[in-house]
């Protein structure tokens, strides 16, 4: 690597954090809109304004919001995240327990979305135009066309209710075995693959696709190589950083866009912890989560651009 | 009855509760001359006695990441029935007839004025942490909710429960400020929780130590709870389960299917949209119990319009009660007569007739009023009860046959309760009752009141209402509060279509006694009452 990738690395490290920056106010502000504070949510209907108010003394929330926000970023910045104003539990502590089921889901829906997508991809390039190419991106379109609670109830009522073959909902705790774990979260990871596969599939396609009208392809073919040597062989590797691109958002998006799926299968992942916490106008809770969130995205976008550089020669060596 | 009837039912009931065996009973069948019938009566007492063990899963809605062990911010079914359904225990018990009976208090006496009342303790009741239970725990733990400064939901109620001291080891004296017959009930609230007080009278919540039939294994707020039988639980015949855990599912469909898939043995509050396919399921049972949760709609009798009772009777009249309950509640549930005490409490005003649609009266009443026609905007989201929008919608196309313009406006669900209900002239909300008239009459309708969401002020509800608190004559009481629901029925700021029932499911292995109706799931109890059969 050369010192022209360093210095696009730290500067898009410096570009995040702004970016991160930026979220935090975002959020802040968000819930300041939100009608209700902590307390009112807490005591819900039967709120009365004497404990309203004695709850709101204990918990420091009479104090200007920008207060409050300069505090949270200066120990932020210090390594605390602060406390869960609803249960005075640590905020790093709670994301901590939940974020590993998180990785879990996103993980175990990524080992099986991108091999198949990419496989279905090159499938569908090899054989494009035929029956099997529009039954694939037929079947695959819709699965991303659809709502994914729906897909989510659908698998459910097929998988769980009129066959018995995996859970209902998905309540993975720390005591289960890996192997249980799996078969707990199969519908979701069913879930989040089909709703990915299709646009992972359809890029890995149309790279390939795009690839096949150069010249060097066609000279491949007048030496007479067969043609799924040349896709794979000579297609694809000139393919990879579209589909880096396309492979690593998705895999973000598996991360922070779980949220639905987590709550239909009361998944006790960081999604529903965000929601959980919204609910509760659980201030501190719901930075936190949205930093981790943000934070994993800004991230994998820069794995993606480092990847894509790498796998492309001429980004590499650049005159 | 004969003796020896009486006798051998004694013998039955021992063996039900687990308090005799198989041995003792056919030996003292046998001396009574029972010899050959007592195999037969032993089983038939046996088959109806609860039996220990098993682990209880049961999904369970209103869970949150934000839920706490302290008591007093508990508002919702799953800590309820985690808090003082099973780990702890109150001073007083509901049971499932709705009355009230000693808890943690073994004997509770009033003054001939009500206005002090002497509680005796059980004695020997154990923490699940080895202390042994005492007046200061008892003190201690009330004061966290009456204390400046607290943020308890039952701060008023422990408040009104007056000065509180001890007179030895195991009695606690309540003086009230007025006298009160339900004071007993104040004592089962679900936030009134005893704790264990360390010697400078602090209790630590957090710790979740209580008396109750379960100690907390794990407790992951918003996601499950995994709770133990205390195998010194003092309450005779309760707490059969070895393990029970409390799985958070507040999405009705995903309960519905946890249910229909046996993922877990019982529910609460099933989906009255799919209850009907879950009836279907074999092995399923569908629980309904008559409670005191009602919708209202209250009006704003400050405001013009509603403040002219001929308004209000219009607007009584030209509800449809009936669509309400066959629709929004798919007939779980039955009439509401424009009063908030349900058949299944005490002092139900039943005489009063049932109020009926009645277009052609309700526009007699409008004519009286002025109003020729009526024009009204009413707020509905479907935060103060499920289906709520559309059930306004359908009042006010049964209203227009009367003359009457109901412009349905729907709000936000979020923050409904602080900004629309109360705030605007009518809307939609719920209570979920409470398990006296008093309590009833005193938070939602004596003028002034927090939540007196009609902003009524009667000056004879006013005087009977604190007539009726101190009476002990049951006859008179009856009559007070007849009076008084006939007042709301007649001249009462609020519509009350219907009383929704309970409707939970179980699996058909458990098996459980008469179920209560102050909360789903038999009062937030099952761990506590129900077994494995």
């Amino acid at each position: 690597m050369n010192s022209q990738l360093w210095g696009m690395i730290i500067k898009r490290l410096g570009f995040g954090l702004l970016t991160l920056f930026a979220i935090s106010l975002l959020i802040t502000v968000g819930m300041e809109f939100l009608a209700g504070d902590v307390c009112t949510e807490m005591l819900g209907q039967m709120a009365h304004p004497d404990t309203v108010a004695a709850c709101r003394a204990e918990l420091n929330l009479d104090r200007p919001v920008h207060m409050r926000y300069a505090e949270w970023v200066w120990n932020l910045l210090h390594g605390d995240m602060g406390v869960s104003l609803a249960n005075r539990r640590e905020v790093s502590e709670l994301i901590s327990r939940r974020i590993g089921n998180t990785l879990f889901l996103a993980g175990m829906s990524a080992l099986i979305s991108v091999p198949l997508a990419i496989g279905l991809g090159v499938l569908a390039a090899l054989y494009r135009n035929t029956a099997f190419d529009r039954v694939i991106s037929i079947t695959t379109l819709s699965t991303i066309s659809v709502p994914e609670f729906f897909v989510a109830y659908i698998l459910m009522a097929i998988l769980a209710v009129n066959f018995q073959v995996f859970p209902a909902i998905s309540n993975v705790d720390n005591f289960m075995g890996f192997f249980e774990r799996v078969k707990v979260s199969a519908l979701p990871v069913l879930t989040l693959t089909l709703v990915v596969v299709a646009h992972m599939m359809r890029m890995t396609r149309a790279s390939i696709v795009n690839l096949l009208a150069s010249p060097y392809i066609e000279m491949a073919k007048l030496k007479g190589i067969r043609p799924a040597r040349i896709i794979i062989w000579h297609a694809l590797p000139n393919a990879w950083a579209p589909i880096i691109q396309v492979v690593i958002l998705n895999l973000a998006w598996l991360v922070v866009g779980v949220v639905i799926v987590e709550v239909v299968f009361v998944y006790p992942g960081l999604g529903y912890l965000m929601v959980d916490s919204v609910l509760f106008r659980d201030m501190p809770m719901v930075r936190g989560t949205a930093m981790v969130f943000a934070t994993t995205y800004v991230l994998l976008n820069l794995l993606a651009d480092i990847l894509s550089i790498i796998a492309n020669p001429r980004l590499r060596h650049r005159k | 009855m004969s003796n020896l009837q009486k006798d051998l039912q004694r013998m039955q009931k021992q063996v039900t509760r687990g308090t005799m065996n198989r041995r003792e009973f056919l030996s003292r069948a046998s001396a009574m001359g029972l010899m050959a019938a007592a195999p037969l009566l032993y089983n038939e007492a046996a088959q109806a006695a609860p039996k220990k063990g098993g682990v209880y899963r049961v999904g369970l809605p209103a869970a949150n990441t934000g839920d706490t062990l302290d008591s007093g911010l508990n508002s919702d079914h799953y800590m309820i029935t985690m808090n003082q359904g099973a780990v702890k225990n109150a001073m007083v018990e509901v049971d499932a007839k709705g009355q009230a009976v000693p808890e943690l208090a073994e004997t509770l006496e009033p003054s001939a004025d009500a206005k002090t009342w002497v509680a005796k303790l059980r004695q020997g009741v154990e923490f699940h942490s080895g202390k042994t239970l005492d007046a200061d725990d008892v003190i201690a733990s009330i004061a966290w909710h009456s204390r400046e400064g607290s943020t308890s939901a039952a701060n008023a109620v422990a408040k009104s429960m007056g000065n509180i001291r001890k007179d030895g080891p195991n009695t606690v004296i309540f003086e009230l400020e007025s006298g009160n017959a339900d004071f007993p009930y104040l004592l089962s609230d679900y936030h009134i929780l005893i704790g264990p007080a360390d010697s400078s009278g602090n209790i630590d919540w957090d710790a979740g130590d209580g008396t109750g039939a379960y100690s907390i294994k794990s407790f992951e707020p918003g996601v499950g709870t995994h709770l133990i039988r205390n195998p010194n639980y003092w309450k005779e015949g309760r707490g059969h389960f070895d393990e029970c855990r409390l799985i958070a599912i507040n999405d009705a469909a995903a309960r519905m299917n946890a249910m229909a898939t046996g993922q877990v043995d019982a529910i609460a509050r099933t989906d009255l949209k799919t209850v009907g396919m879950l009836k279907k399921k074999p092995g399923v049972e569908i629980l309904q119990v008559a409670g005191t949760k009602h919708f209202t709609y209250p009006m704003d009798v400050r405001q013009e319009k509603f403040g002219d009772n001929n308004v209000r009777m219009a607007l009584k009249l030209g509800i449809n009660r009936q669509t309400f309950v066959d629709t929004v509640l798919r007939g779980y549930g039955s009439l509401g007569n424009d009063h908030p005490i349900s058949v299944s409490q005490n002092y139900c005003a039943t005489e009063i007739p049932q109020r009926q649609y009645d277009p052609d009266k309700a526009r007699w009443h409008l004519l009286q009023s002025g109003y020729g026609g009526l024009d009204v905007e009413i707020h509905a989201s479907d935060a103060a009860f499920s289906g709520a929008v559309d059930a306004t919608t359908l009042y006010a196309e049964s209203a227009k046959a009367a003359g009457i313009n109901i412009k349905v406006t729907r709000a936000s669900a979020d923050g409904y309760w602080s900004n629309t209900w109360m705030k605007v002239p009518w809307s939609a909300s719920y209570w979920s009752g409470r398990p006296t008239a008093d309590w009833m009459f005193t938070i939602g309708y004596k003028a002034g009141g927090n939540w007196s969401e009609t902003f009524w002020d009667n000056a004879r509800f006013e005087e009977l209402l604190v007539m009726g608190r101190a009476e002990l004559d049951e006859a008179k009481r009856r009559d007070i509060y007849v009076e008084m629901q006939t007042i709301l029925h007649n001249e009462g700021g609020t519509v009350i279509p219907c009383f929704a029932n309970n409707v939970d499911a179980r699996s058909d292995k458990l098996a459980h006694g008469d179920l209560a109706g102050n909360f789903e799931l038999d009062g937030c109890r099952s761990c506590e009452r129900w077994w494995f059969a």
